[in-house]
């Protein structure tokens, strides 16, 4: 019995899997009409928003790829104390609410917060800035980078990172040379997605940042913005984040592919 | 037996979706927190900028009442069919807000200050773009370069002001009283906008006249009057 539904069960099961999971995603495009969304993106502040959104989020993720990559090297390559707990928490911020972010990054670096006064006595003032919104998407992305990175790292054929040191390669050479050319198809993954976080945050951003045109105002900002008043630039500015979430993603599928190829 | 289990449970979650039978899920301003939370009972309180709480009612969301921060909002969606008529329940006052220890003392010595006002789409914004507006072009435009951050509600005003991202920001007194940790100073008379919160009823029923009639002159309209709200005009 068990054993002849089985196969009905499995189709139906993912026949509302992808219903439930595609339908929110098809509605951004079919809510109003395409000339409206066209037009709607016309709109000075949305592109304010766009750009906002793609320099702070291009910033952020080439800092995560330069301190993520050797601090993901490390990671996967050493053995030492307490390496189980460090790893845990660069990958914390994965799961923390946003909401939680923003309000951590405030009492860290807020004015009152942690480390803040002693920025603040060094000239920087992070809160309501545009450098505010590149510190919460490093905070929330880095992570997706460094967990892909040290795969990559963790799985490399130790072959030839041997022949390397033997040949009288320093160790940064090795790193360099060998390590990151071989690792390169997870650390372009761990980028992409990293940069597809980046490109969402929201919760963060909001509370650490603030929300003002051209300054701190991404395009997750502006969408909120806008919802009360403007649904279709709302949806306009939606549509572009979905199509650049699905950019980067078959970005990471066709990696991914031609490693598995490989 | 498990996929017993499982269809109960998705029963369960449609159960939760739907908000149950009885009880009365209310939208209100985010300045109304305080006050309706004391005296809602079991109502299901949401609160949010009055903006989005009603572009979620024009989307159909489930809500049975809707109390904004002013007027025009509940009366946009009673004209497009998406409520009942508002009626006025409360006013309030826009005032700058600063830290207990802020040297700040009126709105012209904001030219060096980290300003936080609301987005223009939500009341506390638009009420506060009304004062500016009354202001010479001058004393204006110091101000309006002072704003740093334009929020979607006052609760994340208030908020850039306790943690100290922000030194002052417009919202309204009763916003002032709750936190605590701030003070207000006063606008000039001449500056003050009407601040007028309306109620109206999305989806009528006994309990929800009930609450609308509480907040007017009951147990809502107590808590209100504490938290700093001032009597309905007329």
């Amino acid at each position: 019995m068990t054993e002849r539904l089985f196969p009905y069960a499995v189709a139906a099961a993912t026949a509302v899997a992808v219903a439930f999971l595609a339908l929110p995603v098809v509605a951004i495009f079919t809510h109003s009409s395409p000339g409206r969304l066209v037009s709607a993106l016309g709109d000075a502040s949305a592109r304010d928003a766009l750009r906002l959104s793609l320099e702070t989020a291009a910033i952020a993720v080439a800092i995560v790829v330069l301190v993520g990559t050797p601090a993901a090297w490390l990671l996967a390559t050493r053995r030492f104390p307490g390496r189980t707990l460090v790893i845990t928490l660069v990958e914390l911020p994965l799961v923390l609410p946003p909401a939680v972010a923003g309000l951590a990054l405030l009492v860290a670096f807020g004015p009152d917060g942690l480390v803040g006064g002693g920025l603040e006595d060094a000239g920087i003032v992070l809160p309501l800035h545009t450098a505010a919104v590149v510190v919460a998407l490093v905070f929330v992305a880095a992570p997706f980078h460094l967990r892909q990175a040290q795969a990559a790292f963790a799985s490399l054929d130790p072959g030839p990172l041997e022949a390397s040191r033997t040949l009288g390669a320093g160790p940064a050479r090795t790193f360099l040379r060998v390590a990151v050319p071989a690792a390169r198809g997870g650390l372009v993954t761990g980028a992409a997605l990293a940069l597809a976080r980046a490109l969402g945050e929201f919760g963060a951003t909001l509370m650490f940042a603030g929300s003002l045109r051209g300054v701190t105002r991404t395009a997750s900002l502006a969408i909120y913005d806008r919802f009360g008043t403007d649904i279709d630039g709302a949806l306009a500015l939606s549509a572009v984040l979905v199509a650049a979430a699905a950019a980067l993603l078959v970005t990471v599928r066709l990696v991914g592919e031609r490693r598995a190829a490989r | 037996m498990r996929a017993l289990a499982a269809l109960a449970g998705l029963a369960l979650l449609a159960g939760c979706g739907s908000g149950g039978t009885s009880a009365l899920t209310i939208a209100a301003a985010s300045s109304l927190t305080g006050a309706f939370t004391e005296c809602g009972g079991d109502a299901r309180l949401e609160f949010g900028g009055s903006d989005d709480l009603a572009a979620q009612i024009r989307q159909g969301v489930g809500i049975d009442v809707f109390a904004a921060a002013n007027m025009k909002l509940p009366q946009a969606l009673a004209a497009a069919g998406k409520a009942g008529k508002p009626v006025p329940f409360a006013t309030n006052r826009l005032v700058l807000a600063v830290p207990l220890d802020s040297r700040i003392g009126s709105i012209d010595q904001l030219a060096d200050a980290k300003l936080v006002v609301g987005a223009a789409s939500v009341p506390v914004g638009d009420y506060t773009r009304q004062v500016l507006a009354r202001l010479p072009a001058a004393r204006r435009r110091a101000i309006e370069g002072a704003i740093r951050s334009e929020e979607p509600d006052v609760k994340s005003i208030v908020g850039k002001l306790v943690t100290g991202a922000a030194d002052a920001g417009f919202v309204y007194a009763s916003d002032v009283v709750a936190s605590r940790k701030l003070k207000s100073i006063a606008l000039p008379a001449k500056l003050q906008p009407t601040v007028v919160y309306g109620i109206s009823i999305v989806h009528d029923s006994a309990k929800a006249r009930a609450f609308v009639a509480s907040v007017l002159h009951g147990n809502c309209a107590g808590s209100l009057r504490k938290a700093g709200f001032g009597p309905p005009p007329g």
